[in-house]
This record gives structure tokens, C-alpha cells and sequence, in this order.
């Protein structure tokens, strides 16, 4: 059946911010249905809150609302727009569920439009527990025994039948917010509780335990025809119990007979057909008794996800884009299977190759949280890698994690640790298990004593026995001058890294690279096919191994290589994702051959058809000069994928590979303390004083000669890891005691902590002549402190004054001029009164990059490519800084409800996971956007809790007032009240938690307070209003943390209460 | 573990290891795209004389067990993987390495076996040397040189039963908890024409109500009507449909008196009982991915296919007409003659190993007799 000619316009929902499980594979998902529906002539509206993505470029969909994905908004761009259907499936759990409210309210009905994709019966029926479950039974299918219950009395009926361990999940939540694995009665009360808290719909689902068990995924694609195909068995490494988001999945299953994979293959199809999913992608899981079999289902999701996407890369077969295609009415065997160009869509992939895909976990950001992995998702990104064999897919992807350690620990290495400690680790799943698994075999456990402690299944563990006992052997050996080429070759062809192989041999990386290339042995790569290589591939989407045949010849053309920035982490995500896709974009247009180099399989950077050449490859020292080896580029980009490539531009510069843009020896200037403190004295700038500290003595000593309060942190660092505002010497010697080891080699940096200084970051774009322009200037919202990466920012400056923004960018051109900069720049700023403070200076991309090309237009990344690859600002018609007629406000979005026992108080620790962008005339709305894209609800009236530290509180005066004329009740609790009392503001009294019931935390759990502002500073202050906070971010209430924010805040209120918000496609905004 | 060799008639040669048993075998060196039940692939009787490539790398991770079995034995004569594992899955019995062991079967790992499936998809499937014994790679490609082609060769003759023999058991399960099967009581007697059958095909027939006699390959028209059947099924078999003494005279005879059902090698003796030609393929289809469109419905189903020889479409015009179309390459999946209520496929709807989208097919032939009856 060709498409149906009735649908003409669509309305794609995108997932918003950049969550722990939903991350950038909802921009890849996206950003190939927008593709696949323009290659149909159908004209798209796009709503996604998260101007970070490749999807909300204005030239992508015909019309961007960079709006906050709620009812409203939807209900109001449904209105101006006139679509004709709405597509859900693409963009994660957020998509679905408004989709699911718009449809049930009845606003898609009555403005007659229709879901595509999935029908509201389809989505029901697989997220609702109880529907669910009496599908499965009609198609004879088993579930684990389980129970819904929606009060505490139910669940504990249910346990009671089950027995322990007992698994809770809530209803209708993303990667299984407020669910885990009880194991007593104590952990059950408490899961249970805050399950129901965190279900929108107020209801848990309670399971048998099928803890052990195997754990499978099929991804399932299905047309209108009823045709139906597998895309990718994947299975768990880690057994049931760890969410499938946290555990090591190998693609295909590796443990299945034909009659097993088949039973499950039956199965996934009767699913979907039971579901009534009518077209596109789902994905169905499975749990397996390892001992006779039992197989039951455990949940199934009716749309595009993050397995899907990793279904695709580790297949070549794009399901966003095929479901999209199938949504508007095309069978399977109409489209054609992009790679083979020749054979139809309509058939399963099989491989010949195997993938391993490992999350990446952020836990050292929570210290306070325990990080035992369960059913809740916390990894924040992950890596894939593709090898020929499981052992070299699995060391693939183990270096391309960048856990700056390797994956084999050596013998000397596993004794440090106690038995009972090494089974405590082995049997409680945390992202350090991987690791005690190999130490376990190095101290001479064997497989059936892991597998009986962990449940993995023995052929992983055997795998895992093979590497350490092969690995020992080279260690016996002693000298690569007794293994032979072909025991080397051998060697690599296991997946050994240079790294890991010097390890064994007391030696460098660099002296085994020298001797395996002196003796020729090198990678060769093969293609990624989707058929095994029955039929000829197309696409080079490539990967190395150690064989014989190399079958993606490098072309004569001019290259230009990318390296991509590796797993999404706190402090590096989707931004420098979205900086590489643009750099390939502009230069593959200019006319270069771009190759890109990354390992995330989430990213639209390891889509196929970005670039012209994509080595699905670990981003090390070893595997990209293996690349530039063969490929000899004219040059490489390093300044875009964030720390991931920065870190290998000097050793690689020292191999004589090209840098294009900044020289590295720049770079480093501007990172590197020393050198940049001259740097800023040579152009008679300021910059807080500061020293550095090789020692705690010398740390103390720093800090007494700056003054308290300081600001420390370790040198060269991410996402402001490690760093604290420290106020007196007990404060600063627990963190040298505690947060970092500061040694000659790995200094602390000590800086005067700036107080209430606003903070500005600045991001410009140099050509090769010298030539800059100013991209955009953002004022922070909170003050100089917190992290620029955590903080909600203004462009243009709300407040900063005409000409100290001109001083900003003279300043940042100087520093530009003076790094001979080509490429991108980001500048941070504090701005005390009149004194500007540079704070740093990072000659490469930053987070604002792609906010900063939203809300002005220019797409800075792609202009700071070109640059770097000779063609001036002039030449691309760049002369002036670009202007701006309206607001953007960026606000971030954080895990704390995922990470328990942690407090939501920003510092300069960055914490985020992602960002959402607020749209709008004045300051105030786009900041009243900001807040509700980011999840927050801005009430309309009831009771405000007020509690502010003493310096706050002569500005709560005024912001208590407004709040007033708003109509909303002030509660306080007694030094806040007594303050309002003698300036005469009315406030009711409530107790603090320590002073008894009832108290403030009671107020809110009867939902009796709908806003929270509380700053805090001290140790004993902030402990004691942690559970303030807490529960606030539990109940899903606004809440405040600084006086900035909370100022702002009442002004997006007082602008709420203005009338309605105006909604407007970003093309709009930027039409002049 | 020792090294092993294997030689190409075309001068290719690839170096490994050796499992399973060590041996020097001959055969037409093949490749299967499949990912799962190699050992269904290797007890497959269609698989005679040829030496199966793995394209997936990873080979023995779940063992092997009597419950997977095709035939009584392998019939494949050489196995060449990436890489050979050790066991891990709850029914396997004897690992894969024992097994082949056991069976004489040789194996070889270690090597680059996408560039021995490129290079076969390049240049053809051809006669190739598998060997353990040490001979230098000149002696073993003259060897593969000098050994005799597939083609018109009769494999099926030499590999079919002997005698004739009752079947009556339906599809086991073998799992825990999976559905049971509704035990349909047997309603028609099928004679199954035994070319080197998969033990799959006879169970899926019982499933759908069939009591069957299997019969060998060279019995006659007149002996397989004498049993009064409600219909004849021609089954799978090894090698070139050309070359089997007698196989399309025999079918000939039956059209019109009796339904016929024929699959893979008894799709393609069905098409030369009709008159019509088959050809030998580059490299065959052999996996469980592929696609196959009933061109009645207009639905895809995706397929287990296991053949070197292919039905000519053109040969067939106004003798029979073209029911199913590979979607890779257009080639003859499906055949049927509606007067005589015969038909055929090409791919493999018994699966074992692949998927069982297919399965509705043996329920078509039940109709088909169960139609025949009422208009007798």
C-alpha cells in the first residue's frame, strides 16, 4: 500500500530535556522520522523543549516550537498549525504520554486529528499493568505473578502471596522512576511508598521475583499489512534485576538455541499483534529461567526507544526512519533497505559481527546515594562497540567508556581487595561489578563460583576466563621480544589494547604500538551490512578487527576526520553531539569527505548518513591514529566533541597528525592554571585570585592568603567534578582529605570565591584571519557559584548594562586574539559591581553552543567549521554580531529524584542532565517556559513556603509582596516569619522538621504547600532543611534555591498571571 | 589445538584451528547467514557433500542436544566458524566440538570466514578441501580442483530411506511452560516422498492432522497411489533437482490424481515434472532472513531457505502459476498448479532453524485434501 495521500501534515512530538533514560537517541529517533517524512512531501510541526538537538534546527521541520511539551502548548499549536495527525512514537515516554492526555481530553478529536503510529488503545494497552497482563493471558503468554495495588494496604497483600525478594514498579514513569527491589519488609514499606508518590495515575505494579533470571530483548518492527519483522535480539549480560537502561547487552542473544529464540520471536509477534501496535517499531522483553527455561514477558514498549536505537546501530537498520515511513501508510516491501540499495525492507537483519553496549554510570556526582543498580535506570549514557568476537566487542567498549582505567585488572591489583569484599561486590550488582568479575577470575575463582554469586550466564564468564588467562600468559612471557607476529596478531584479534597488553608487560602503550607497527600489525575493517555480508553494502559504516581482508579502501578524496565526544555523561551530553553533526553537515557541504569517529550509539553523530565515512570506533589514542593512519586527512577536529578528543589533541599533534583550528598548545594554555594565569596578566585582565596546590600545607596556606570563603577543585577537570565553595579550614581539610588527592601531578586549584557576582558565559567564533564574531552572551540567573552547566541563563543580558557587555566581548576578542583562536571560544564571566572577572577561557565548543544558534539563528558549530577548514566570516556572509528581538532562557533539568539521599542545592558541581529552552518576548515568560519545559508547574495560587538565609533576607521582602498581589498565602518558619512580621508582611507560622509536628514537611505531604523557596547555607542549616527540599522535589512542586531564581521565578508568575502565553515557531522568532 | 586448512578449487586458501574431528574432507563450500540452530543446519540431510560456513561468528555457545536433530546424523562434511565456544544453555547434552568429534565431522576456526563469504558471494559457492593432516595448500586446492562438482550429482537417491516407515509424532515441546499445541487427531494419510527430508516437515504435517508414510525417493507412482493417499508430499533433499533417477516422472504421474505438496528440492522436482527447467545459483540462499512475498495476499513472510538450485519462472509459463517471489533477488519461491492441487515452495516453512511465519502452509495442504475429499 503506497502512502496515504490524506496526511499532509504531521505533528512530531520530540522527548524534551535530556533525562536519564530518555537521552539523545529520541534527537537520532526524531531527527530520521523529520527526514523521512519531508522525503514524502508532508509538511512537519515539531514541539520538542530541547534546543540541544539536531531535530529543533529550524531547517529540519517546517515549523520548531521550541515550547515546554505540555497539553497547553500542544492544544494551542494544534490550533495555529492544523495538523492532520500526530506522531507519538518517536519521541520516548514524554511523547507518548501527552499524546495519551491530548487524545483522552479530547483535544485531538476535536480538532480532527489522528494518531498515527499508535493508537490510544495501543499505548494502553502496553503501559497499563492490568491491560497488559490480560493481553498477555489471552494470547497464552506468561507475565511474572503479579499484583496492582494503589494503596500501601494492597501491596503489602500482594508481597504476603509473593514472598521475598518482591519487585515494585509504578505505573506510567520513565525507566522506572520510584521502583526498585525490596528484599525485606523495611525496604518494601519505603519503595512502595514513594512507587505510589511518583505513578501519575497513583497505582504500583508488585512482582514475583524472577531476580537470576536471563534477560532478553527483541525489537520488533510492523506494517499495516500485518507484515512483521525482528530487527535485533539483544541480550543481558547482567541478569535480571538490573533495568535493562543500566545492564552490559550483547547483540545478538548468545546463549539460545533456533527452538528457544524462535519460541520468543513467536512470542514478540503475538505481542505486538495483541498490543494492536498497527505500524512502527516496538520492543518486547523477556525474562528466562536459566535452568529449565520458563520464559515470561516482561514489559513491552509501543514505539521507538533506546534499545531500538541501539537495534539500529548495531544492525545498519534505521526503525525511526522505517517507522515513519510505515506510520504514513508504506509496507515494509515498499522501502528499500538503505545499505544494500537493492534488497527490500521487508526482511530480518542478521549479522556477522557481535556488539556489546555498556552504560555509563555518574554516581561520583551523588556521593550520598548507594549505587546498587536495580530497577531503577541511573546510567546517564552509554557506548557501544562492535567487534567480530564477543571478547573484542567487550574490550572495545570497556575503553570506549573512558573510565580512565583498563578493563582487566591485574592480579597485583584484585589481592587488594578482601574475599568477603569481592563477594559483597560480585553479588550486589553496581557499576563497579564488570571489574570484581575480572579480579575475581585473576585471583583464581572459577567461572561456576562467579556465575553461582551473579547469575551471569557461564559463556560470558568463560569468555571473561579466556582474556585473564590469556592475558597472564603474555605477563608470564615478559617481553613482546618472545611473542611472535602471529601470537600478536592473535592477541589483538581478542580485543587486547595496546594499553592493556603494555599493562601485562611492565611497559608503555607506545613502545607495543611502535613494535606491533613495526611489524605490521594493524586493524583492518569491515562493514556493517545488515545481511552478512550475502549482499553488497553500500554505506561505509565501519569497524575494526584483526583479520585478513580490509573492505573499506580509504578514498582519494579530501577528508576532513571528526571525533566525536563518547558517552553522554553529567558535564559532556548531547551539545558536543550536536557540535559534531554540524561540523560534518558544513564541511561534507563544502565539499569534503567528513569521517567521524565515535561510540555512542544514541547520537545522530553515529547515524549512518551523517557523514560520508563512520568508524563506529573507542575514542583512544590507539584507535584513532589507526583511523588517521589509513585515512590521512587533511585534518582532524578536535575542539567539538568536548574533553573526549581535547585530551588526545596534544599526543596526537606529537604523532603529526593535523589539528585543524586552535592549536593544541593553545588549549592548553587555556587550561592549564599556570599558563593561563599569565595569560591574563600579559592582557592586564582580572581573574579571581588564586593559587595552586600540590599538598594540603600548601592548600591551607593558599586559602589563608586569599581568604575564606575559596573555590577548589582538581586541575583539568569536567563539569566542575569535584568542586566545592569552601568556607573555613575544617571545610577545606575534608575535601583535601575526602574529594580529591592532590599530588605534583594532579594539583588543586584554589580561586577566591566571588560573592554575589553574576556570572556570564560568552561564545564566539574566529576565522583564520583573525576576524570574530560574538555568537551570543548569557547571563546567569543564579549567581557566580553555581555551575554554568547548572544554571538558568538569560540571552540577551537582562540586566548587565549596555556597555559592560561590550567590555565582555572586547575582553573575549582580546583572549581570542591572543590564543589565535580559529574555531569556537567560550568565555566565563563574573561581573561584581563594576569589576568584570574572567574565570575561564575554553578555545573549543561549548554547552551554549547550540542554545546560542536556537535563539539566534546562527548556527555557530557550522560556521566555526568552515572557519577551520579556510573559508573566512566574510566568506560566509558573516560581518557583524547577530542580533536578537526576543528572550531565551535556558534552564536545566536534574536526576536528584533518581539518586536518593542527595540534596538539590546547586554549587559548582555540576549536576544536570540536560536543558530545555524558554522562548518569548519578555524575560519573565520565556523564564515562566523555561520552568514549565524543565517539569516544574507554576501554580496559579495556594499556600508559598518561605525560608531564607539571613543575607537573603532583605530581597524577600519585595518578592513576598508580588507573591501577595498574586493572590498566594506566605507560611514561614520562625527567624523568616519574624522578619516578615517587623516589615509588616502577614505570614502564617509552621514549625521546621526539627521543631516537631506539625511541620513544614507535613504541610506539603497534604499537599497543602504548592511553592517551595529555601536557600541555605552552613553545614548544620543545610542538613537540617534537606527534607524541605526533598520532598519538594518528591511532590513535584516548584521550588526555589536561590534568591535570583526565586525573583525571576515570581516575575514568570506575575507574567503568567498577565494572560495567556503566546506560542510561536522558532522560524517565526528569528524572522526579522 | 591444532591448525587446520581449508582450500578453495579457485586457489583461496584460509588458515585455522581445527575442532570437532580431525579429518580431510571434500565438499561444496556454502555459507548460512543464520545466527541461530547450526545444529539443525548440520543434521539437515539437503546439506550432503558440502561444507557449511557460518557467517555468524560465535558456533557450540549452546551445545548440542537430540532434540535439535534434523536426520539421525550431521550430514554436513565440514564446519568452518570464527570462533568455536564451550557450551552454556540447560538442554545441551554434548558440546559441539564433541560432537562433531563423534561424528567425524571436521571443523575449522580462527579464520576470516567474512572474507571466505564475501569471496564465495563474489565468485560462486565452489568444491573446496578441509584438512587437519598437514598437506601443503598446493596439494589441497588440486584436490578441491580435482573433486567432482554439485551439479548432476543424485545425493538424494543415496540418502533417502531405504524402506518405507510409519510417522505419527507431532511437533515436541521441549520447554517449560510453552503453549501447548491443540493435538490434532489424524484425518488424512500422506505419503511423504523421502529425498533426504528434515524430521520438522513430518512433525509440522502431524501437527496439522496428517497420519504419514514415508516412502524412498524411488518408489513408484503407481505404489504411492496403491496406498490411497489424501495427498503426496515431496520433501527437501540435497543437491541438484536435475540429476534424481526418475523423481520428475514419478510426480508427473501423481498430478491430477492426488494433491501434492513439495518443498525446497520437491518444489523444484514438482517444476520439472511440469515440464520446466531449474538452474543452478552464484551462491544459493541459505539462512533465515529471507524474504518471500505470497503474491496472493501480498503479504511478506520472512523465510529459512537452505538451496543452491532455483526454479525458472519463464520455464513454467502456462503450466503452473508463480505463487511466492523472493523479494532479494525475484527468484521462484513459490509454485502452484490449481487444477491438479498441487503446489510448492522453494523456502522452508517447517523452519527449523528460522522463523515460522510459513507454518500456515502445511494447514493449506490439509485444506487442499480436505477440499479434495468433498469434491471426490
Amino acid at each position: 500500500m503506497p502512502r496515504r495521500p490524506e496526511i499532509k501534515k504531521v505533528l512530531l512530538i520530540g522527548s524534551g530535556p535530556i533525562i536519564i533514560g530518555q537521552a539523545c537517541e529520541f534527537d537520532y529517533s526524531g531527527t530520521q522520522a523529520i527526514k523521512a517524512l519531508k522525503e514524502e512531501g508532508i509538511e512537519v510541526v515539531l514541539l520538542n523543549s530541547n534546543p540541544a538537538t539536531i531535530m529543533t534546527d529550524p531547517e529540519f521541520a517546517h515549523r520548531t516550537y521550541i515550547e515546554p511539551i505540555t497539553v497547553e502548548a500542544a492544544e494551542r499549536i494544534i490550533q495555529l498549525e492544523k495538523p492532520d495527525s500526530l506522531l507519538p512514537t518517536m519521541g520516548g515516554q514524554t511523547a507518548l504520554n501527552l499524546a495519551k492526555q491530548l487524545a483522552e481530553q479530547g483535544i485531538l478529536a476535536r480538532y480532527g486529528v489522528k494518531l498515527i503510529g499508535a493508537s490510544l488503545e495501543a499505548i494502553n494497552k502496553a503501559e497499563d499493568r492490568k491491560l497488559f497482563k490480560e493481553a498477555m493471558e489471552k494470547i497464552g503468554l506468561e507475565l511474572p505473578k503479579a499484583g496492582i495495588a494503589t494503596t500501601m494496604e494492597e501491596a503489602r497483600a500482594l508481597v504476603k502471596q509473593f514472598g521475598y525478594p518482591s519487585i515494585i514498579r509504578p505505573s506510567f514513569t520513565l525507566g522506572g522512576t520510584g521502583g526498585g527491589v525490596a528484599f525485606d519488609e523495611e525496604q518494601f514499606e519505603q519503595i512502595c511508598a514513594s512507587g505510589l508518590a511518583a505513578s501519575p495515575v497513583g497505582s504500583i505494579q508488585i512482582d514475583e521475583s524472577v531476580l537470576g533470571w536471563k534477560e532478553y530483548e527483541l525489537e520488533v518492527v510492523r506494517d499495516s499489512k500485518d507484515n512483521c519483522i525482528i530487527v535485533c535480539s539483544i541480550e543481558n549480560l547482567d541478569p535480571m534485576g538490573v533495568h535493562t537502561g543500566d545492564s552490559i547487552t550483547v547483540a545478538p542473544a548468545q546463549t539460545l538455541t533456533d527452538k528457544e529464540y524462535e519460541r520468543m520471536r513467536d512470542a514478540s509477534l503475538a505481542i505486538m499483534r495483541e498490543i494492536g501496535v498497527d505500524t512502527g517499531g516496538s520492543n518486547v522483553q523477556f525474562g528466562l529461567n536459566p535452568k529449565d527455561g520458563r520464559m515470561v514477558v516482561i514489559e513491552m514498549n509501543p514505539r521507538v526507544s533506546r534499545s531500538s536505537a541501539l537495534a539500529s546501530k548495531a544492525t545498519g537498520y534505521p526503525i525511526a526512519k522505517v517507522a515513519a515511513k510505515l506510520a504514513i501508510g508504506y509496507t515494509l516491501d515498499e522501502l528499500k533497505n538503505d545499505i544494500t540499495r537493492d534488497t527490500p525492507a521487508s526482511f530480518e537483519p542478521t549479522i556477522d559481527y557481535v556488539v556489546v553496549k555498556v552504560p555509563k554510570f555518574n554516581f561520583e556526582k551523588f556521593p550520598k546515594s548507594p549505587r546498587t543498580l536495580g530497577t531503577m535506570m541511573r546510567s546517564v549514557g552509554e557506548v557501544m562497540a562492535i567487534g567480530r568476537t564477543f571478547r573484542e566487542s567487550y574490550l572495545k567498549a570497556f575503553r570506549s567508556l573512558e573510565q580512565g582505567r583498563l578493563p582487566i585488572p591485574t592480579k597485583a591489583d584484585a589481592l587488594k581487595r578482601t574475599p568477603a569484599e569481592r563477594e559483597e561486590l560480585l553479588r550486589v550488582p553496581t557499576p563497579e561489578r564488570p571489574w570484581v568479575v575480572f579480579e575475581a577470575l585473576q585471583v583464581g575463582m572459577s567461572v561456576e563460583e562467579i556465575h553461582a554469586i551473579t547469575a551471569m550466564d557461564p559463556w560470558f564468564l568463560r569468555q571473561f576466563e579466556l582474556l585473564v588467562k590469556e592475558l597472564n600468559e603474555v605477563e608470564e612471557k615478559g617481553s613482546l621480544s618472545k611473542i611472535d607476529d602471529g601470537e600478536l596478531k592473535l592477541l589483538k584479534s581478542r580485543g587486547f589494547s595496546d594499553a592493556q597488553l603494555a599493562q601485562a608487560l611492565h611497559t608503555t602503550e607506545a613502545v607495543v604500538r611502535e613494535e606491533r607497527w613495526k611489524r605490521n600489525i594493524r586493524p583492518v575493517y569491515k562493514r556493517v551490512d545488515t545481511c552478512a555480508a550475502e549482499f553488497e553494502a553500500f554505506t561505509p559504516y565501519l569497524y575494526s578487527t584483526y583479520e585478513e581482508e580490509d573492505e573499506a579502501p580509504p578514498t582519494n578524496r579530501q577528508k576532513i576526520v571528526i571525533l566525536g565526544s563518547g558517552p553522554i555523561r553529567i558535564g559532556q551530553g548531547i551539545e558536543f553531539d550536536y557540535c559534531c553533526v554540524h561540523a560534518a553537515f558544513a564541511l561534507r557541504a563544502a565539499g569534503f569527505e567528513t569521517i567521524m569517529v565515535n561510540c555512542n550509539p544514541e547520537t545522530v553523530s553515529t547515524d549512518y548518513d551523517t557523514s560520508d565515512r563512520l568508524y563506529f570506533e573507542p575514542l583512544t589514542m590507539e584507535d584513532v591514529l589507526e583511523i588517521i593512519h589509513r585515512e590521512k586527512p587533511l585534518g582532524v577536529i578536535v575542539q567539538f566533541g568536548g574533553q573526549t578528543p581535547l585530551k588526545l589533541s596534544k599526543p596526537l599533534e606529537a604523532a603529526g597528525v593535523p589539528i585543524l583550528g586552535t592549536s593544541p598548545d593553545a588549549i592548553d594554555e587555556a587550561e592549564d592554571r599556570e599558563r593561563f594565569s599569565k595569560l591574563v596578566d600579559r592582557l592586564r585582565l582580572r581573574q579571581p585570585e588564586n593559587g595552586i596546590s600540590r599538598s594540603p600545607e600548601e592548600a591551607y596556606r593558599v586559602a589563608e592568603s586569599i581568604g575564606y570563603p575559596v573555590m577548589v577543585r582538581p586541575s583539568y577537570v569536567l563539569g566542575g567534578r569535584a568542586m566545592e565553595v569552601v568556607y573555613d579550614r575544617a571545610d577545606l581539610e575534608r575535601y583535601m582529605r575526602e574529594a580529591v588527592l592532590a599530588s605534583p601531578d594532579h594539583p588543586v586549584l584554589i580561586d577566591r570565591f566571588l560573592q554575589a557576582a553574576t556570572e556570564v558565559d560568552l561564545d564566539l567564533v574566529c576565522d583564520q584571519t583573525g576576524a570574530c564574531i560574538v555568537g551570543g552572551v548569557l547571563e546567569h540567573v543564579e549567581e557566580a557559584g553555581v555551575h554554568s552547566g547548572d544554571a538558568a541563563c538569560v540571552m540577551p543580558p537582562h540586566s548587565l548594562a549596555p556597555e559592560v557587555i561590550e567590555r565582555l566581548k572586547d575582553i573575549a576578542i582580546a583572549l581570542s586574539r591572543e590564543l589565535k583562536v580559529v574555531g569556537l571560544m567560550n568565555v566565563q564571566f563574573a561581573v561584581q559591581g563594576k569589576a568584570i572577572y574572567v574565570l575561564e577561557v575554553n578555545p573549543r565548543a561549548s554547552r551554549t553552543v547550540p542554545f546560542i544558534a536556537k535563539a539566534t539563528g546562527v548556527p555557530l558549530a557550522k560556521v566555526a567549521a568552515l572557519c577551520m577548514a579556510g573559508k573566512s566570516l566574510k566568506e560566509q556572509g558573516l560581518t557583524s554580531d547577530p542580533e536578537m528581538h526576543h528572550y531565551a532562557v535556558k534552564e536545566s533539568v536534574f536526576p536528584f529524584a533518581r539518586f536518593p539521599n542527595t540534596d538539590v542545592i546547586l554549587g559548582p558541581e555540576m549536576k544536570s542532565t540536560g536543558e530545555v529552552m524558554g522562548l518569548d518576548a519578555s524575560v519573565h515568560a520565556a523564564f515562566a517556559k523555561s520552568q514549565l519545559a524543565s517539569g516544574s508547574k507554576l501554580p496559579r495560587g495556594g499556600k508559598v513556603f518561605v525560608s531564607v538565609k539571613d543575607d537573603d533576607k532583605p530581597g524577600l521582602v519585595d518578592i513576598v509582596k508580588r507573591l501577595r498581589t498574586l493572590g498566594f498565602t506566605i507560611v514561614a518558619t520562625g527567624g523568616t516569619l519574624a522578619y516578615l512580621e517587623r516589615k509588616g508582611v502577614p505570614a502564617e507560622r509552621v514549625n521546621k522538621v526539627r521543631e516537631g509536628s506539625p511541620h513544614v514537611v507535613d504541610l506539603m505531604v497534604k499537599k497543602e504547600i504548592s511553592l517551595v523557596i529555601n536557600t541555605t547555607a552552613g553545614k548544620k542549616e543545610i542538613s537540617d532543611s534537606y527534607a524541605i527540599r526533598r520532598e519538594a522535589l518528591t511532590r513535584g512542586l516548584a521550588y526555589f534555591t536561590t534568591m535570583e531564581a526565586a525573583r525571576m521565578g515570581v516575575g514568570a508568575l506575575e507574567a503568567q498571571a498577565g494572560g495567556a502565553r503566546e506560542y510561536k515557531p522558532i522560524q517565526d522568532w528569528l524572522r526579522r | 589445538m591444532k591448525r587446520a586448512v581449508l582450500a578453495l578449487a579457485d586457489g583461496t586458501v584460509f588458515e585455522g584451528r581445527s575442532f570437532g574431528a580431525s579429518s580431510e574432507t571434500v565438499g561444496e563450500v556454502v555459507f548460512n547467514t543464520s545466527m541461530f540452530g547450526y545444529q539443525e543446519i548440520l543434521t539437515d540431510p539437503s546439506y550432503v557433500g558440502q561444507i557449511v560456513t557460518m557467517a555468524y561468528p560465535h558456533m557450540g555457545n549452546v551445545g548440542t542436544t537430540p532434540e535439535d536433530e534434523e536426520s539421525a546424523r550431521p550430514h554436513a562434511v565440514g564446519m568452518v566458524v570464527r570462533e568455536y565456544s564451550e557450551p552454556s544453555n540447560w538442554r545441551s547434552r554434548e558440546s559441539l566440538d564433541a560432537y562433531l568429534a563423534r561424528w567425524k565431522v571436521g571443523g575449522i576456526e580462527g579464520l576470516d570466514t567474512r572474507r571466505l563469504v564475501r569471496h564465495l558471494r563474489t565468485h560462486g559457492s565452489q568444491m573446496g578441501v578441509l584438512s587437519t593432516e598437514g598437506l601443503t595448500p598446493a596439494a589441497l586446492i588440486e584436490k578441491a580442483k580435482q573433486a567432482p562438482g554439485m551439479e548432476g550429482l543424485d545425493l538424494a537417491t543415496g540418502i533417502s530411506t531405504k524402506a518405507a516407515y510409519e510417522w505419527s509424532k507431532p511437533t515436541p515441546r521441549f520447554v517449560v511452560g510453552e503453549t501447548e499445541l491443540k493435538v490434532v487427531p489424524p484425518r488424512f494419510r500422506v505419503v511423504a516422498v523421502d529425498y533426504g527430508l528434515k524430521k520438522a516437515m513430518l512433525q509440522f504435517l502431524v501437527d496439522v492432522g496428517c497420519q504419514v508414510t514415508v516412502v524412498p525417493a524411488w518408489t513408484t507412482a503407481k505404489d504411492i497411489l496403491d496406498r490411497k493417499p489424501d495427498g503426496v508430499f515431496l520433501t527437501n533433499g540435497p543437491g541438484d533437482p536435475a540429476a534424481v533417477k526418475g523423481a520428475d516422472t514419478t510426480v508427473a504421474a501423481l498430478l491430477g490424481k492426488v494433491p501434492v505438496f513439495g518443498i525446497c528440492l520437491g518444489h523444484q522436482i514438482l517444476a520439472l515434472a511440469l515440464g520446466g527447467k531449474t538452474w543452478k545459483m552464484k551462491f544459493g540462499h541459505r539462512g533465515a532472513n529471507q524474504p518471500v512475498k505470497d503474491l496472493a495476499t501480498g503479504k511478506v513472510e520472512i523465510t529459512s531457505q537452505n538451496h543452491g538450485f532455483a526454479v525458472d519462472a519463464q520455464s513454467l509459463e502456462g503450466k503452473a502459476v508463480v505463487t511466492h517471489l523472493n523479494l532479494n533477488d525475484l527468484t521462484v519461491e513459490g509454485l502452484a498448479v490449481p487444477d491438479a492441487r498441487a503446489f510448492s515452495v522453494q523456502h522452508h516453512p517447517e523452519a527449523s532453524p528460522g522463523p515460522h511465519d510459513a507454518r500456515y502452509l502445511f494447514q493449506r495442504f490439509a485444506d487442499v485434501m480436505a477440499g479434495a475429499r468433498v469434491t471426490a
